[in-house]
């Protein structure tokens, strides 16, 4: 055989190479997301934002399907979604809200200050409860069935498009 | 054959030599120091080897964490939903450590059933999961077009 | 109203920068092939167009960050209002289509300044490197245009605030590290364009290696400094105090500076001797396609890492077919324009040349083991033989080796004659620095800790036995001169590139050997009060405060140490952040650095009854490390100033008679 003949080998040794590399790129695994495990919304007391004297648990959330909204007054992000927030609230869903990582009087100012969707606030000012939720940040939301289970994870803020595409059809799926 | 001949030979001879070495070691290098990874239900199956290192990997289950108030020892349970593996750990646990959260330990598997972690690796921005955590679970059956089926079980079985 | 226009302008810069670059990518080369100088002509002008145009895409994109321009998905992604200015800027780099367009800005400064630089080569010569040249950027611009796009916006809805830069990348390392090692990838592709030139012109002479050796260095250089500031961001910034962690990341940049160090080396031979010239082109070939791959193996998402962009199949898809033609059609290319019957030039096992090839071999070895090591996890899993992942343990378990091996050569080398030199030689001029390093390897250790450890003095006595002979041999170069400092002046830039360059690696081994095994690290629970000694040193913890940052959040924890023998004592405030718009937390690391020691306290988790897990390290020499990268990068630097490659008149080819002071072996 000759000299070059060998040497042709080199391209087609990489072809392969590279056609592995492509049966690889459609094993892609970052392209699953099983992060959002259908699971119980974790036990928990504290007092609620605006009551220092309440104590609330996760008994909280049964009964109804509800929205918990995990926010932030030092979170520009939350301040956005409020109005998405709001008119959720206004078609009678049930909202509740985590005031994460933050002061009893900035969370209420927040409120004052741009609307206040929430039946009711959890006070989580160590984070605590966003921990156990695995939260990450601000805003996230969770959809809550009327057995205390989520069933849907939103991270970062609701935008108007989301209310229409994801969040109104996942509450009709389980109410 | 001529001296330029002979040794080109011998160089092309040395040079395949050293790298039949070098591939000899590496595959022996690989199999030496590779780490296998298995899900708890595969663990629980005693599929695992003991006292060799692996890798296992699953959600860490809500309220599992226990920490000794006196050391940095802390144990907590890694879940796949079906079955669940203790861990125990000395040491810092990484920043992204969150319960309810897909990890994967490093370490041993003691003849107790218990994971000796040198290593807890959690998922580093909000878009990773480790894939083998996100394998594991989906041929536990949580495959993310079935999660929605099953969640009840889920919950039941937890 | 033109300043909410500047993202389009940018768009639209780009869309002609491609038009320029098909240009430059078809025109020349087939003036070349036709001998039409009037085609060929058309090189420069592109090149020069190319890289304007391109420079305008990437002001537009900057301007876009620095005026919050959060309408640009880009930057809303990426950036916020909080940022302070300088991460805004820098922000422009820390995500996936801002580093492409950096990286095809790079590419096009590259293209421009070996076309700007090249008046005196032969025009078909020039006018192939300019069209391949633009045949690497028309893939990189198409691929921006059709899957990275910077510039599309998100329209109507416009989001108010950016969602914040990765808490991660505000840092200065990451500033600097991801141009400088953008700047050695795209680097490598000038040579690349050399030796396709050459193999297209039919040109492998020892010319073409004469004219791309200065941009084989300059590209190596920066990769050099790129993966020495990515080693020392990562010590300081994930809080763990390692260095190297054999991420795919980190691999992926080693790969083609190990081929590169090699093409470095082989092109020398090649120069002088005339000979390896098949070997060099491959290499040059390899070294750039390995920049390719490692770009592959990160954005795709094949590999998880650390350090990984949020990735997208599309994009792996598109890098993977550029990847593909570039390699499979220069591998076509040298496979059938390779010179038919390798002309041989015979040299001895006792020559420079041998001692050349063996570290070419070397070389290569290690980048196919790291390859291996990498890629492995990938063919297991392919063939459903399970799920693994390959650690460290691996890496060290054969990089130590092949080093330890590799050092044993670079002792000789340096010293070595071309073709051949009696053993006699070689023994009278080595024995004294072999015993020295020996000697002395043992000792140090000993005497700086009291504690003898093979690995540390094995590290040792290789640095020692790298720069001894080195030492030695200048000694005897500068013997004849008038005084001894005349004899260094007299030695050309050249060789003090090449000494620098292996006393570069000898601190960079010094580094790893000490504090690989002296380094001390404890891990404990600290409350306010508690009192513990490292490594001679006594650390209180005083109080834990909390404090808002800019955009975070921080709870600190206020550590007295002193040392314990002097006495003297200093305050260390290492923070845990929590990152207000992401969410993320963050550690942020007190130092202490000093040339012999670093002291390094990392916050670890709270444990919420008061006290926080604390890591405390003492790590020896561990700044030796990237002493030793940036020494490297200067002996690259210093290779290049040489006047020998600034003449660049095509009489350089046949160049007989050099003076006998440049004859003086020059790697």
């Amino acid at each position: 055989m000759s000299r070059r003949l060998w040497l042709l080998l080199l391209p087609l040794g990489f072809l392969l190479v590279a056609l592995f590399l492509y049966q690889r790129l459609q094993h892609d695994p970052s392209a699953r997301d099983s992060a959002l495990m259908a699971r119980e919304f974790p036990t928990f007391e504290a007092t609620t934002l605006h009551d220092e004297g309440s104590l609330v648990d996760q008994t909280l959330l049964h009964g109804e399907v509800s929205l918990v909204n995990v926010w932030g007054e030092w979170c520009p992000a939350c301040k956005q979604e409020m109005p998405q927030l709001l008119a959720l609230a206004d078609q009678g869903i049930r909202m509740v809200g985590v005031n994460y990582r933050d002061t009893r009087e900035k969370g209420v100012h927040f409120l004052n200050e741009f609307g206040d969707p929430f039946e009711v606030n959890i006070f989580d000012p160590d984070g605590r409860l966003g921990f156990d939720l695995g939260v990450y940040g601000a805003p996230e939301t969770f959809l809550v069935d009327a057995d205390g289970i989520i069933r849907y994870h939103h991270k970062g803020d609701i935008s108007p498009q989301d209310v229409a595409e994801r969040i109104l059809p996942e509450v009709a799926k389980w109410r | 054959m001529t001296p330029k001949r002979r040794q080109k030979l011998a160089v092309i001879l040395g040079a395949l030599a050293l790298a039949a070495v070098a591939v000899g070691l590496t595959l022996y290098a690989l199999r030496a120091n590779i780490n296998l990874f298995y899900s708890p239900v595969q663990i629980a199956l005693g599929d695992a080897p003991i006292e060799r290192a692996i890798r296992a990997g699953g959600m860490v289950k809500e309220g599992s964490v226990v920490r000794d108030p006196q050391s940095l020892d802390v144990e907590f349970l890694v879940t796949d939903y079906v079955d669940e593996l203790a861990v125990a750990y000395n040491g810092i646990l990484p920043d992204l450590f969150r319960e309810g959260q897909g990890v994967v330990v490093v370490g041993k598997l003691s003849t107790d059933g218990r994971f000796i972690a040198d290593k807890v690796l959690a998922r580093h921005d909000e878009n990773y999961m480790p894939p083998e955590v996100s394998q594991a679970l989906e041929d536990a059956g949580y495959s993310p077009a079935d999660y929605q089926d099953q969640p009840v079980e889920a919950a039941k079985r937890e | 109203m033109l300043v909410k226009l500047i993202p389009e302008l940018g768009h639209f810069a780009l869309i002609i920068a491609l038009l320029m670059a098909v240009l430059q990518g078809v025109m020349p080369l087939a003036g070349a092939a036709t001998r039409r100088p009037l085609w060929m002509a058309y090189g420069h002008p592109m090149a020069t167009g190319q890289f304007l145009f391109i420079a305008v895409a990437y002001v537009c994109l900057t301007a876009s960050y620095a005026l919050d321009d959060f309408s640009v998905a880009n930057v809303a992604n990426n950036s916020n209002s909080l940022l302070p200015w300088y991460y805004k800027l820098s922000a422009v780099w820390g995500n996936h289509e801002g580093s492409v367009l950096l990286w095809s800005l790079m590419l096009a400064g590259w293209g421009y300044a070996a076309s700007r630089f090249s008046g005196g080569l032969p025009r078909d010569m020039v006018a192939r490197v300019q069209g391949v040249m633009g045949l690497i950027s028309v893939g990189f611009l198409l691929f921006i245009l059709l899957t990275s796009n910077p510039f599309e916006r998100l329209l109507p809805n416009v989001p108010h605030d950016g969602a914040d830069l990765n808490p991660l990348l505000q840092d200065i390392g990451l500033i600097v590290h991801p141009p400088m090692l953008y700047m050695g990838y795209v680097g490598f592709s000038v040579v690349f364009a050399f030796a396709i030139a050459a193999l297209l012109g039919g040109r492998l002479d020892a010319a073409w290696t004469r004219w791309a050796r200065p941009w084989t260095n300059s590209a190596w250089a920066f990769l050099t400094v790129g993966i020495a500031l990515g080693s020392w961001w990562a010590y300081y910034e994930l809080g763990w105090g390692g260095w190297w962690f054999w991420d795919p990341v980190e691999n992926a940049s080693l790969l083609p500076w190990l081929t590169g160090t090699a093409l470095i080396h082989s092109l020398a031979v090649t120069e002088k001797r005339g000979s390896f010239k098949s070997w060099t082109v491959l290499l040059a070939i390899f070294t750039f396609s390995l920049s390719l791959l490692g770009t592959f193996l990160v954005r795709s998402g094949v590999l998880t890492s650390v350090h990984a962009f949020a990735n997208d199949p599309s994009r792996g898809l598109f890098i993977l077919v550029l990847l593909t033609i570039t390699v499979t059609l220069s591998l076509l290319i040298f496979a059938l324009r390779a010179p038919r019957v390798s002309h041989h030039v015979s040299f001895s096992w006792l020559s420079r040349d041998s001692l050349l090839l063996i570290n070419n071999i070397l070389l290569v070895i290690m980048t196919v083991t790291i390859l291996l090591g990498t890629l492995y996890p990938l063919i297991l899993d392919s063939l459903n033989l399970g799920k693994i992942s390959v650690g460290p343990p691996y890496f060290n378990a054969l990089f130590v080796p092949l080093t330890v091996v590799m050092c044993l050569f670079m002792g000789l080398g340096p010293v070595a004659r071309w073709k051949s030199m009696p053993a006699s030689e070689l023994r009278r001029k080595l024995w004294l620095a072999g015993v020295a390093a020996l000697v002395l390897g043992m000792v140090l250790p000993l005497i700086y800790t009291g504690e003898w450890n093979l690995w540390a003095s094995l590290g040792i006595v290789a640095a020692l036995w790298i720069v001894l002979p080195i030492g030695k041999d200048m000694w005897d170069k500068t013997r004849h001169g008038s005084s001894r400092l005349a004899g260094l002046r007299k030695l050309s830039l050249a060789y003090w590139g090449m000494v620098l360059g292996h006393v570069g690696i000898a601190v960079t081994i010094i580094g790893v050997a000490v504090v690989s095994n002296y380094a001390t690290e404890r891990t404990v629970r600290m409350a306010p009060g508690t009192e513990l000694d490292v490594a001679g040193y006594q650390f209180t913890l005083r109080e834990l405060k909390s404090r808002r940052g800019a955009n975070f959040m921080a709870d600190t924890a206020v550590i007295q140490v002193r040392n314990i023998e002097s006495g003297r004592g200093f305050i260390m405030r290492p923070e845990k952040r929590f990152y207000l718009a992401t969410g993320m937390p963050m550690t942020q690391v007190a130092l202490r650095p000093g040339l012999f020691r670093d002291i390094y306290v990392a916050m670890g988790e709270d444990l919420e009854d008061g006290s926080w897990a604390m890591r405390i390290q003492y790590k020896p020499f561990v700044r030796w490390l990237w002493l030793g990268g940036l020494l490297m990068a200067l002996g690259g630097i210093l290779a290049i100033v040489d006047k020998r490659y600034r003449r660049t008149r095509t009489a350089d080819r046949a160049d007989v008679a050099r003076s006998p002071k440049t004859q003086e072996a020059v790697l």
